[in-house]
């Protein structure tokens, strides 16, 4: 696929916190204390975040925090900031929503594998192929944990749960190829055990401008321990990051993967788990935003800007 | 519109027999029109409304569409003539007959001793059937001949249109306005052989066949009060109009008979105002997107339909719970499931009121007719802003597509925008307080706490805290039980037709008003008339304070509802008053055939209760 060249891997992060405002620090952004059982990894996710709101630096209260029902979905209890707990599956319509309505905004949702992928799935599908510019991250721990171990969409074939005492049966959701196939604009994966990579994945989806999805591994020591062990170092597993191009020119680049590069970016989606971590695609596609901001500004210009009271009289009028 | 000077049309052919023949005075007609989606049909409808509208009293428009897919049969019903107008007419007294299927589809809809009018090129009706004046006319080949060889038969509803025009002496130069300003879009030559076949019908010897022609009598009151001219337009449409006066700017929808219109209506409109519309992958999603817009601050609106409604139910709940200011139009139709898709039906309310899972007060409004569609709307957009809740509208499918004339609203009066308000809020700020009903505060607005609020579909303290207690939830039931209370207290008192107090009082909700306003005339005319009211409820939760009062001062109050009786006997609304009024004077008359009531229907439904 031919796509606009995006920008280069290296985060560069926005000055302002807004005109004579301390900036942004984990300190203000701390909410309540999180609910998960120790050893979970969305300690880390959150904690993460926590850096990438600080690095962003945006003003406090455009920053807007949404998710489904989970135990990842408690994210924006944990986050002071505009946002909250929407019903299950369906925080990617409603926070897409906020996106579209409110340009001053910065939008995040979160949730989990089942969330995402099961309830939520058409959504996600919807969502990654209406490109609204906004930020999904996906806490992907292979299983239900709120309700206490029942098979989730990524569960492997042969997991054992309440749901399946027997061991799963059904192909687990590839998460990269199907954001792949619907035509997401940033597809991202991350380890939870990872944070600086973590951290630079989440703070390069919020700086792409169109909808971005990071799927963090994210263990639940409960009800699926060691789940991701396999691309763990520490635990013996093999980190296998994606080499991206440097956009520099230079000789290595032909080895290096090129994130605007569909086809090289289903290659590495396709490998056997626990597969590739790093940016699998990202390009430049006009967001919906902006696309109904043009669509306006069009229309507008077509009826001359006239007011609400000119429009409607006009309408009435010839309706006579 | 009768005046001698407007009834020809100015050196036509025809004028002359036109103006000459005998004319029987009436004072209104019910013309069904039968043939193809296609055949146009319909547009004669929105010519006669228009008409209507332009004419001050003397002739008033109402139709039924059965809605089609395209080419499958269709009919259109107008009922004409003096003064109010309130339903379409149980009976045919004319029958055009485009088709032989239209002929044997509808010719048991025409009275006898009504009058056929029939296509000789397509229908070849019964000649033994004495009961029907028939009149043949070669519809087709006169359209064909009039308009010339590339037309086909495209302009035989204009022609269909000039023959309505000369029998019942309409104001043709005020119809010729019509069709040129409507047709003016499609180029010259368009409006030129829309006039050839207008001209044509009009100088058809009809009267030849019939024997002679008609003119509506005078209304004998002193005509309308109306200060501002007549707007003619469907149901669905006055809704959207609606909507955009309150200032609603954002919504999204998932497509769905009858509610489609109104959300294409508003893709269409709203980028003009400076909004947006989006077509969502779902219901669950539509609503999921216009509770996002409304969270984020604008006034918004979601709509669906019967099974649409209930994909809605989830996340309509949440909006209870989290308080967001919501618009959610239900254009009824026929259920349960798919259902009848094009018939009406009134049997969404207790969806509407107890569809969502757990304790979930609603707001639930109808509009009595199409003018009332604009004005709920705007009802709607104020409670859901005041009280920062969702707000169901109860519309239905004839009121989604019939057409009425009514007075140009006040617009200058009415236009609203709805503003962002991001003002700081307070350090003492409490989204969710026991006793005070807070606007929500939406995203971009800073906490000078320093602590930003979590909206939630968990139950929460007066913070906006989830909270398991069950303490605090049986406080916030309470809460959000007396918020709706509170809705009520703002709502106009009730109005009540006819008689105060006395023997029955008709109660209704949604399109029926007409026919039912129609049945109680009826009574009231009749031989030992009733001491008969009409009440026609438009706030159907909360309703407004004083209807137990209301009550009590009739022997027998007859809710009047297009669902079925129930189990026990009782339609929907009429259950609800039962319950909510323990009155054994409550009873009902219910139907579930896919039409809306013939007068005479509510008129023997009435009678049989009074004689019990």
């Amino acid at each position: 696929m031919s796509s606009a060249p995006v920008s280069a891997p290296l985060v560069e992060v926005p000055a302002a916190g807004g005109p004579g405002r301390a900036p942004l620090a984990k300190k203000g952004l701390v909410s309540d204390h999180p609910t998960w059982c120790p050893g979970c990894g969305d300690f880390a996710v959150l904690a993460s975040f926590y850096r990438v709101l600080e690095k962003l630096n945006y003003p406090q209260e455009s920053i807007v925090t949404f998710a489904g029902i989970g135990c990842s979905s408690r994210f924006p209890y944990f986050v002071n900031s505009h946002g909250g707990h929407f019903i299950h599956g369906r925080s990617l319509p409603f926070a897409a929503a906020i996106s579209l309505g409110r340009d001053d905004l910065h939008v995040f949702a979160f949730g989990g594998d089942g969330d995402g992928f099961s309830i939520g799935g058409n959504h996600l599908f919807h969502a990654a192929r209406k490109n609204t510019k906004m930020t999904y991250v996906i806490m992907d721990n292979s299983v239900y944990g709120l309700t206490k171990k029942q098979t989730s969409p990524t569960s492997p074939i042969g997991f054992k749960s309440k749901t399946d005492p027997w061991g799963a049966m059904e192909q687990p959701v590839n998460p990269m190829k199907t954001l792949l196939t619907a035509g997401a604009t940033f597809v991202a994966r991350s380890h939870a055990t990872q944070v600086n990579h973590m951290t630079e994945m989440m703070l390069r989806a919020a700086q792409h401008d169109g909808f971005s999805v990071v799927e963090i591994l994210s263990e639940c020591v409960e009800f699926n321990e060691g789940a991701f062990d396999a691309a763990n170092p520490r635990k013996g597993g093999k980190w296998q990051l994606i080499d991206l191009k440097k956009n520099d020119g230079t000789p290595e680049d032909a080895a290096r993967h090129d994130p605007t590069d569909e086809f090289s970016a289903m290659k590495l989606a396709l490998a056997d788990a626990p597969g590739y971590f790093g940016v699998f695609y990202e390009v430049n596609r006009p967001t919906k935003n902006k696309l109904e901001r043009d669509l306006i500004a069009r229309t507008r210009e077509k009826t001359k800007g006239a007011s609400a009271l000119q429009l409607l009289e006009g309408t009435f009028a010839k309706m006579r | 519109m009768v005046s001698p000077n407007s009834s020809t049309p100015g050196g036509q052919p025809g004028s002359a027999a036109a103006s000459s023949a005998e004319k029987t005075t009436i004072p209104d007609v019910v013309i069904r029109l039968a043939g193809n989606s296609q055949d146009g049909i319909q547009s004669v409808g929105g010519f006669l409304a228009r008409l209507a509208g332009r004419s001050d009293q003397d002739v008033m428009t109402y139709m039924t569409i059965p809605a089609t897919i395209s080419g499958g049969p269709s009919i259109f019903q107008v009922r004409m003539g003096t003064g109010d107008i309130l339903s379409s007419g149980d009976q045919a007294d004319f029958l055009v007959a485009f088709y032989q299927h239209s002929y044997e589809s509808h010719i048991g809809a025409l009275r006898p001793g009504g009058v056929l009018i029939y296509d000789t090129d397509h229908v070849k009706p019964n000649p033994d059937d004495r009961r029907f004046t028939n009149v043949g006319i070669p519809i087709t080949s006169a359209t064909v001949e009039a308009v010339g060889g590339t037309g086909k038969d495209k302009g035989k509803n204009i022609f269909v249109l000039g023959l309505i025009a000369r029998i019942f002496d309409l104001d043709v130069p005020k119809l010729s306005t019509l069709i040129k300003e409507r047709l003016g879009g499609r180029g010259d030559e368009a409006v030129r052989n829309a006039m050839m076949a207008f001209d044509a019908g009009y100088a058809h010897p009809v009267e030849n066949l019939l024997g002679h022609l008609y003119r509506f009598a005078r209304a004998t009151s002193a005509g309308t009060t109306a200060s501002r001219p007549a707007v003619t337009m469907d149901g669905n449409t006055a809704m959207v109009y609606g909507l955009l006066t309150a200032g609603v700017r954002y919504g999204a929808a998932y497509p769905i008979t009858p509610w489609s219109s109104i959300m294409e209506m508003l893709r269409t409109e709203l980028p003009k105002y400076g909004g947006l519309f989006v077509q969502a992958e779902d219901e669950i999603a539509a609503v999921s997107h216009a509770l996002g817009f409304a969270y984020s601050g604008h006034l918004s609106v979601t709509g669906s339909s019967g099974p649409g409604l209930s994909l809605k139910m989830e996340a309509l709940g949440w909006g209870s719970m989290a308080e967001i200011p919501l618009i959610c139009i239900n254009v009824q139709r026929g259920g349960p499931s798919t259902g009848l898709p094009t018939s009406i039906e009134q049997s969404d309310l207790m969806q509407a009121l107890y569809g969502s899972h757990g304790d979930t007060p609603r707001v639930v409004l109808a509009p009595k007719d199409v003018e009332d569609c604009f004005y709920i709307a705007i009802e709607a957009a104020r409670i859901a802003k005041e009280f920062s809740t969702p707000v169901i509208i109860l519309t239905d499918q004839a009121l989604a597509t019939r057409i009425e004339a009514f007075e140009e609203p006040d617009l200058k009066n009415l236009v609203k925008e709805h503003t962002l308000d991001l003002t700081p809020a307070p350090v003492d700020y409490k989204p969710y307080p026991l006793d005070t009903w807070p606007k929500h505060v939406p995203p971009g607005t800073r906490m000078l706490s320093g602590k930003y609020p979590t909206v939630t579909g968990l139950e929460h303290d007066e913070a906006g805290h989830p909270s398991g207690s069950p303490a605090v939830h049986a406080k916030m039931n309470a809460r959000r039980r007396e918020k709706i209370k509170a809705v009520a207290k703002s709502l106009p008192a009730h109005e009540i037709y006819g008689d105060q107090s006395g023997d029955v009082l008709v109660v209704g909700w949604c399109s029926t008003y007409g026919p039912i306003r129609e049945a109680v005339n009826q009574l009231r005319k009749s031989d030992n008339a009733p001491k008969i009211g009409q009440l026609h409820l438009r706030h159907l939760a909360p309703f407004a304070p004083g209807l137990g009062e209301i009550f009590a001062r009739y022997k027998k109050v007859v809710v009047c509802e297009l669902n079925d009786e129930g189990l026990y006997g009782y339609g929907q609304l009429a259950s609800l008053l039962r319950a909510a009024y323990a009155n054994p004077a409550i009873v009902s008359v219910t139907k579930t055939d896919g039409l809306t009531f013939k007068v005479r229907e509510i008129v023997a439904g009435v009678q049989k209760h009074l004689s019990a």
